[in-house]
């Protein structure tokens, strides 16, 4: 994934009407058409089934004991996975604007793989060196610690691929002015470097706060889907469905919706408040 | 500077540990009992089934994927339509949304007891629990990325050279094939590099609405957790390892192609 | 507290930044280092900062060797051209940065940093960002934070080469008038040669990566010691193998045997003087320059045939670069 989808979780297009490049109206409702059949009315399903039941029994299903539970530990484990990996890939981040070293490129490529393998091979790949059967003797496979591994994997590209542009465009001058006013290396990152990268950080933490709140893939081998102890959200409403529970399905699935809009939200918020100093 | 070696150590140990000796290893014992076992994992019929199935599903998403994403990207960059702001969260929401949701979503809307499940059995169309329903899941999760990618472009190169082509006596469909494609092809390129990835990857909508019936609704994806939980690890792992090599090349691409962010 | 740069050489690669440079630069004076893109100033400025390590050579600061330690020990003030402001601080904070890391106490930051606002005329905006202020502003703001550490050698790259020319006129007087006040070893680089010749006490001109000459203003415009600084302190024309100030050159309406023919091809009326562009017979340009008073005399207008006398030239000899100088009689 490019660092642009990242750059803004939601996208702020202005527009210019441009009489050669019209769109013929067609070509615009078809366009609305496909969004509506693919997103939007399933999504109003969702809303609607949620609803449907009565507010109450929605609640209760919520407040179910696995289900609290589970809710409870996905945001445990997401917000402990995206705190770690927003240290290491603004590290990863720091090494690849800032050094150089033989492999760099090919280092930077690797960096997208987590967008591009399948979650499931994910999850297969980490119990090889981390299951059962693991060659250095650490097992996490039922465990917590599992699925803060999977998450960790699937969020890792976020902060680094949100940090590098940032990095990479941050004024020299600005270290180097810091440097002639007596501050030690250390110092210029704290005050000067560092809170220029938070808004960035904080928006590729953000979207890897969504990815891992919402993984499902990468954690359902790994977890061993113990109720109240390694399941997820996620495997939960797999659970659910394929137990023909829809309602409770549904509910939990709502809140899930409604983390991830809550999410979006903030990741924009973040984004106008990053760019507030800029001229 | 002690400092820059422990922080390269650290990182790069980092990315190793968790990325490269993992990934590593599948490559190692998807072989460690020679060719010939991978050779028969890699042709099994319920291995092809399910490549052809994968690919099948992606030569229809990533095309339709390809066609609306630009057309949304231009509605949203050129034009003031209404509602902007809700197709910008649609166009956000798959980056964030739990893919066990949006297959729940799209049995609520198109399985047999949903809103349209009686409508789609009058016609005869089968969605859920078969093809059109992991089109469908797949095309959801991999709606954005050519939109959001061909965006930027958008903006960047301005309204001046299709203003040029208008004055030129030049009309709209013109315009866009002469001018405004070629200028937005690498974004689109980009866009679907990751949308193909995406395509072939994923795993949890369409394991939601597929049913996995083997032979017919099963993907790659789909295979490798039957094969792992059915204690063919042998066979789990070789899939693995063609859809890991599938990764990789699409992580080269993506940086050969990746557009000059970093200029 | 004096500068003291020896045997400096630095590389970028092939390009030689820096050719065995050294110079003396005494205590609280205001000097220019002088050059076109590409010269070395800059990396001179910052080898001196330590901002750049030089590949040999030393650099003392009030006699102390300091060319193993690092920019930030070193108690220099730097400022940037495109300012270097931390833009996500406020003014005042941006002023106080060096105070609060050397973890002075807060009332002593507070009543220095208004001292300083006051000092570079900011007054009022101490809360505002950097990006609410102009230009001039910023660069203020700069030499303010700057100074705030009161350090001992206060150092400029091209200042003021991202402004306006209005606001650099103003603000290169400004600077002039506090070095005057408070007298810090200032060393400006610039390739602007009237910014150099009016702000400092000493000028050196620098060309690709040496220093070409060192000395007043004055002195480098009227005893330049090659082509090169001659071209580039003032205007010139070039005259065979020699090189003639445009105020030294006469115009006559009538020959005298030390004239050459010559005619009018422009003349430019700038307001406070008269250029004007002349060809002689060989083929050359030669440009003049009057006052109002000798451009009416004269008459002179574009199209006439008039005879041209160069009062003083200097000619270069093959080799060397040294002048000779010929100074025609007066007459």
């Amino acid at each position: 994934m490019a660092s642009r989808p990242l750059d803004s979780a939601l996208p702020e297009p202005r527009s210019f009407a441009s009489p050669a490049a019209a769109l013929p109206g067609l070509a615009a409702g078809t366009a609305i058409l496909y969004l509506s059949l693919v997103v939007l009315i399933p999504l109003a399903a969702l809303l609607w089934a949620a609803v449907g039941g009565g507010w109450t029994e929605f609640w209760d299903a919520v407040r179910a004991p696995d289900a609290t539970a589970a809710l409870k530990l996905t945001v445990a484990v997401s917000l402990i996975v995206v705190v770690l990996n927003a240290f290491f890939g603004t590290l990863l981040a720091w090494v690849l604007v800032r050094d150089d070293f033989i492999g760099k490129n090919a280092v930077n490529t690797l960096v997208d793989l987590p967008f591009a393998l399948p979650t499931i091979v994910v999850g297969v790949v980490l119990l090889l060196l981390y299951g059962s059967s693991s060659p250095i003797g650490v097992d996490v496979s039922y465990s917590r610690a599992g699925i803060v591994l999977a998450l960790m994997f699937e969020t890792l590209p976020f902060v680094v691929r949100s940090v590098q542009p940032v990095l990479y465009e941050l004024d020299r001058d600005m270290e180097q002015a810091a440097a002639s006013l007596g501050a030690a290396p250390f110092t210029a990152f704290r005050r000067v470097i560092f809170p220029n990268l938070l808004p960035a950080i904080l928006s590729g933490g953000g979207l890897a706060l969504a990815k891992a709140i919402g993984e499902f893939g990468s954690v359902v081998l790994i977890s061993g889907n113990i109720p109240f102890q390694t399941q997820v959200a996620s495997v939960l409403i797999f659970g659910r469905i394929e137990s023909d529970n829809q309602d409770a399905a549904v509910a939990v699935s709502v809140v899930l919706l409604v983390l991830a809009l809550s999410i979006l939200m903030l990741i924009n918020l973040v984004q106008r408040w990053g760019t507030r100093h800029d001229h | 500077m002690i400092t820059k070696y422990a922080l390269r150590f650290t990182a790069l140990g980092y990315l190793t540990m968790l990325l490269l000796v993992p990934v590593g290893m599948i490559a190692w014992k998807a072989f460690e009992n020679g060719w010939a076992p991978f050779w028969a994992s890699v042709t099994d019929p319920d291995f092809l089934t399910a490549l052809k199935l994968t690919l099948e599903i992606a030569l229809i998403a990533v095309p339709l994927n390809t066609v609306f994403g630009i057309i949304i990207a231009i509605m949203l960059v050129r034009h003031n339509v209404p509602g902007k702001s809700l197709i910008n969260a649609v166009l956000a929401l798959p980056f964030a949304l739990s893919p066990v949701v949006v297959g729940l979503c799209l049995i609520l809307a198109y399985g047999q007891s949903g809103w349209f499940g009686a409508d789609l059995a009058n016609a005869g169309i089968d969605v859920i629990f078969s093809m059109p329903g992991m089109v469908l899941a797949t095309m959801f999760v991999s709606l954005p990325f050519v939109a959001r990618e061909v965006m930027p472009v958008l903006r960047e190169i301005g309204t001046e050279q299709e203003q040029a082509a208008a004055t030129l006596g030049a009309g709209q469909w013109t315009t866009f094939r002469r001018v405004t494609l070629p200028a937005i092809r690498w974004g689109v390129i980009y866009g679907v590099i990751l949308t193909t990835a995406r395509c072939i990857g994923e795993y949890g909508a369409v394991a939601v609405v597929s049913g996995n019936v083997i032979g017919q609704t099963e993907t790659m994806p789909l295979l490798v957790k039957r094969l792992y939980e059915g204690f063919d690890k042998q066979g789990a792992y070789a899939a693995s390892v063609v859809l890991a090599l599938i990764a990789l090349s699409t992580v080269l691409l993506m940086t050969m192609f990746k557009p000059r962010q970093e200029a | 507290m004096a500068i003291n740069a020896l045997n400096v050489t630095k590389h970028f690669g092939d390009f030689v930044a820096l050719d065995d440079v050294s110079l003396e630069i005494p205590d609280g004076s205001l000097t220019a280092l002088l050059g076109p893109s590409g010269s070395g100033k800059s990396t001179l400025l910052r080898v001196i900062a330590g901002l750049e390590k030089p590949d040999t050579g030393t650099v003392s600061l009030g006699g102390r060797d300091v060319t193993s330690l690092p920019a930030h020990k070193r108690g220099i003030g730097f400022v940037f051209q495109h300012y270097a402001a931390f833009k996500h601080m406020t003014v005042a904070k941006n002023i106080a940065f060096g105070l609060e890391i050397r973890r002075r106490p807060k009332s002593e930051v507070k009543d220095r940093v208004s001292e300083l606002i006051e000092l570079v005329h900011l007054h009022g905006l101490g809360d505002r960002y950097p990006s609410q202020l102009s230009g001039g502003q910023r660069q203020r703001m700069a030499l303010a934070r700057a100074l705030a550490v009161e350090p001992e050698v206060l150092l400029l790259d091209e200042p003021f080469g991202a402004l306006d020319a209005r606001v650099r006129k103003d603000l290169r007087e400004w600077l002039r008038r506090l070095h005057d006040e408070v007298h810090v070893t200032t060393v400006i680089v610039t390739h602007d040669q009237e910014e150099a010749m009016e702000v400092a006490d000493t000028v050196v001109v620098m060309h690709q990566g040496t220093i070409q000459q060192t000395g007043g203003p004055r002195e480098l415009y009227e005893e330049p010691v090659n082509q090169f600084v001659m071209g580039f302190v003032g205007p010139v024309s070039t005259l065979g193998d020699a090189m003639v100030r445009p105020h030294d050159v006469e115009i006559r309406h009538a020959e005298n045997g030390t004239t050459l023919a010559a005619k009018v091809e422009r003349v430019v009326y700038l307001g406070w003087e008269v250029r004007v562009n002349l060809r002689l017979e060989s083929g050359e340009m030669l440009v003049a320059q009057l006052t109002r008073e000798e451009a009416d005399a004269l008459a002179v207008e574009a199209g006439q045939a008039v005879f041209v006398r160069p009062r003083k030239v200097r000619r270069w000899s093959e080799g060397d670069g040294k002048p000779d100088v010929v100074s025609a009689q007066p007459h």
